[in-house]
């Protein structure tokens, strides 16, 4: 793959994509390459082209919650701004080193997806580059807003494919002055169904509720965050011990949640998309596999970690659920996105085609 | 095929009593909630299930017929007026709720089951967040069209991020589903994108619906200044502190007086802003925070605390009557929806206090300021030779102020008929010509809601070039997205 100088600006980012698109060479787009294996690897002749030049923080409206920033704004980096106002977006993916552009065209999430929603609930704004060279914009810089098409969910988890992602406007949120964590121990998958769905049903109002399986055992986290957390971290304990599940609540708890995040990435990770109370049958197919998973138990997402890749291993899972390969060597023989019913599919690549036609975008 | 044809297809798929063509009947449909605008379609056709939707789409399309779609009929930008050569499809029949999965917090419905149905069918545990005012008569697929907001959307955020999947009929008459149940499915995110499309991309026959468990304590106040500047400042401390209130809704002195004569809450009607603020959340971390605000409020002429569900529904029965209530003020009005940032709000307001008088016409406001959606309420009388022009004029000033302060022409009402206008002050050329690409892939005919969101009509025509084919897809390893 060829690899273009960064364009500096958003002008001329549209410049060198149209120019590709106009030689008929394919572009893949690349932030911090943290997830650049996610995709189908782009062909050969294909050209490279950077956001990392886009990498200014243009607003940070404080008083309004809000912010835009170029693509190429390392993740970290927006967060450290953000902080100094007591603010931060929403979004804790296991790769801090990524950019902002690239979270959201991968649609990557951690904990936080639990309370905040994903890139798709917290972008606003949006300006992309298309292939025809074409520089627009939708959204705006307000957090409520419904002018026009939402054309940035569209580009949200799209990879780049539609086009380049060149600005983004995004909400932001105060950081709770104070967390505690209930840390619950299950030894079957039926004993940590129970203890998610105890949580998920309570009317207690979390920061994210956690699963992990691995080895035989299981752990439930729920966080709690605000003025007092401390007395809903209590109140879900008594409702774990209710359920007959050894739980222990802790103050100090980054670690636990660094630990979730991390465990997102592996030589195989397959995001599965499922529904919370299939949460045993999914635990008792990945022991079955020999893997490990970590997941969102309110949300029904999970992330499966396979230390011995094999495609078998994502074929099984497939007969059972809704799975996506992230992590993989690049030799191993997946779809990374599995089946689909054809006429959703098929209208996934009209939007494919209007965006662009010129199919270079990969 | 003719219209009388089409008509009698309609008839075989429905039945008879289910299709309406006498002129006095057809009124019912000729505008929507905002009644400036009225069309008489030539026919209006009330399906009773999915199956019928996607034949009667089918054989307009077949026909060549526009059509649009309508539920309640509630929608305040004339996203659902009828087109006048064209077929209204009221959804109205479909108001079943399919599947109720409490464990999962998932429910299953059709479009024409209304907004405050589902948080009914979960209740008491469960809620459905977005609360638009209208929400006893508004449907779920208006909701979807519209992406539609309410009070509590500061918190809770907006229908786009409860909706989970759909069953769509597309323009052409096939059906497809994107998403489901679950979150996450692969490949785009076409939900995103269909939810606010105000009914120009398809009709959504089912739909997943996000309920969410409801908080366990909910504490009201409302605090009475001086002005709306002194509110608002108090607004932008509530916020600078962190705090998320579930809602936070201010009401100028004009809506003050109008409420305050539907309701007679006991109002000070003197008062220059009237704040609700609303939190709810766990009863440690409520009551913790609710006191905070109040310490906040104290710089307020006078405070009122909700004791009980009463006292809380009395707020709210009054914030929610200012609508209403302005005909108690003027014979007419315009609402606007228009969205600042909400610490523009001291200057905006100085604005559109500035052009209503430049008018000689009185503006009301009511607005949800976690958010900066404003809801000017242009008050004029019709029957003054002159006055509704003058109101238009001025409405319009004021979307271009707010606009111009880094805002949107609308916050949760749509764009629809009313604002479309407005759609070149936000958006260039090539911003809408971009717009125009995701219509043309679910609608290349363009006979979904013909005439709305966009400015000007626009046509599709064919993909332009030839498609090129990634190597990887020629051999069958992947697919493009």
């Amino acid at each position: 793959m060829q690899v273009a100088e960064a364009p500096a600006t958003r002008e001329e980012l549209g410049a060198a994509l149209a120019s590709a698109a106009e030689a008929g060479t394919p572009v893949r787009f690349r932030g911090a390459g943290t997830k650049q294996g996610w995709p189908p690897a782009p062909p050969p002749d294909a050209l490279e082209l950077s956001t990392a030049g886009l990498n200014e923080i243009v607003e940070h409206n404080a008083g309004d919650l809000t912010a835009v920033l170029g693509p190429g704004v390392l993740l970290a980096d927006a967060q450290a701004v953000f902080a100094k106002e007591g603010q931060r977006l929403a979004l804790d993916p296991p790769d801090l080193g990524a950019t902002v552009g690239g979270v959201v065209a991968s649609g990557d999430t951690g904990p936080l997806r639990g309370r905040y929603g994903g890139p798709r609930d917290l972008v606003v704004g949006m300006r992309v580059a298309l292939s025809n060279g074409t520089l627009a914009k939708s959204g705006g810089k307000v957090i409520k807003n419904v002018a026009g098409y939402d054309i940035a969910k569209l580009f949200t988890g799209s990879f780049g494919t539609l086009g380049a992602i060149v600005e983004l406007s995004v909400r932001l949120h105060p950081i709770a002055p104070d967390t505690a964590t209930v840390l619950g121990d299950a030894r079957d998958p039926a004993e940590l169904a129970r203890a998610t769905d105890a949580l998920g049903r309570s009317a207690l109002e979390h920061h994210g509720i956690d699963v992990s399986w691995g080895g035989g055992r299981g752990r439930v986290l729920a966080r709690f965050a605000g003025a007092a957390p401390r007395p809903q971290a209590e109140a879900a304990e008594k409702l774990l011990r209710a359920e007959e599940v050894a739980a222990e609540i802790v103050d100090e708890d980054d670690s636990l949640w660094d630990a979730q995040r991390a465990a997102q990435r592996g030589p195989l990770v397959v995001k599965v998309s499922s529904l919370p109370t299939r949460l045993p049958q999914l635990v008792r197919a990945v022991e079955e596999l020999g893997g490990s998973l970590v997941g969102r138990a309110t949300l029904g997402l999970s992330w499966v970690r396979f230390d011995e890749p094999s495609a078998a291993a994502v074929e099984r899972l497939r007969r059972e659920f809704i799975a996506v390969v992230l992590d993989r060597p690049a030799d191993l023989d997946v779809d990374p996105l599995g089946p689909m019913d054809p006429a959703t599919r098929g209208l996934m690549q009209r939007v494919k085609e209007r965006f662009d036609p010129a199919g270079v975008c990969v | 095929m003719t219209h009388g044809s089409l008509v009698e297809r309609l008839r075989d798929i429905v039945g008879t009593e289910h299709v309406v063509t006498h002129q006095r009947q057809l009124a019912t449909y000729e505008s929507d909630g905002l009644l400036q605008y009225a069309v008489t379609p030539v026919a209006v056709v009330l399906p009773g299930t999915a199956a019928q939707v996607t034949a009667v789409v089918r054989a307009c399309h077949e026909a060549e017929v526009p059509w649009v779609a309508r539920g309640a009929g509630s929608g305040l930008s004339g996203g659902a007026l009828p087109v006048e050569e064209g077929v209204l499809i009221a959804l109205s029949r479909l108001r079943r709720i399919l599947e109720v999965d409490i464990p999962n917090g998932r429910v299953l419905v059709e479009p024409g089951v209304t907004n405050i149905a589902v948080s009914q069918a979960v209740a008491p545990t469960h809620f459905f967040p977005p609360d638009p005012s209208s929400q006893i008569v508004c449907t779920i697929g208006g909701n979807v069209a519209e992406n539609s907001g309410g009070a509590h959307c500061f918190k809770y955020g907006f229908t786009t991020n409860y909706v989970s999947g759909l069953e769509l009929v597309l323009p052409d008459g096939s059906e497809v589903t994107i998403g489901g149940p679950e979150l996450d499915h692969p490949g785009y995110d076409l939900v995103g994108a269909f939810v606010g499309s105000e009914g120009t991309l398809g009709i959504a026959t089912k739909i997943w619906l996000r309920v969410v468990p409801k908080p366990e304590a909910t504490r009201t106040l409302v605090a009475f200044f001086g002005s709306t500047v002194e509110a608002g400042e108090v607004v932008s401390r509530i916020v600078a502190e962190g705090i998320v209130p579930g809602a936070i809704e201010m009401m100028d002195n004009l809506s003050i007086r109008a409420a305050e004569g539907a309701t007679n809450a006991g109002y000070p009607v003197d008062a220059g802003a009237a704040l609700v603020v609303e939190l709810d959340g766990s009863e440690a971390e409520c009551e913790t925070r609710f006191e905070h605000v109040t310490e906040l409020c104290e710089g307020a002429d006078s405070v009122r605390i909700a004791h009980d569900e009463a006292e809380r529904e009395l707020i709210w029965r009054t914030r929610k009557a200012a609508f209403a209530a302005m005909g108690r003020i003027a014979p007419n009005y315009y609402v606007q929806d228009s969205v600042i940032p909400r610490t523009r709000l001291a200057e905006v307001l100085g604005t559109i206090d500035e052009l209503a008088k430049e008018h000689d016409l009185q503006v009301a406001n009511v607005f949800h300021a976690g958010d900066g959606n404003l809801h000017p309420l242009v008050c004029y009388d019709g029957s003054q030779p002159g006055e509704a022009e003058r109101a238009e004029e001025l409405a319009g000033l004021i979307v271009k102020a707010c606009v111009d302060a880094g805002g949107s022409i609308t916050g949760e009402h749509g764009v629809g008929v009313d604002k479309k206008r407005y759609m070149p002050s936000m958006f260039d050329e090539e911003d809408l010509a971009t717009f125009q690409r995701l219509r043309c892939a679910f609608d290349p005919d363009g006979r979904a809601n013909p005439g709305k969101v966009m400015p000007t009509p626009r046509l599709c025509g064919e993909v332009p070039g030839p498609y090129r084919r990634h190597p990887l897809e020629q051999a069958g390893v992947a697919e493009r997205f």
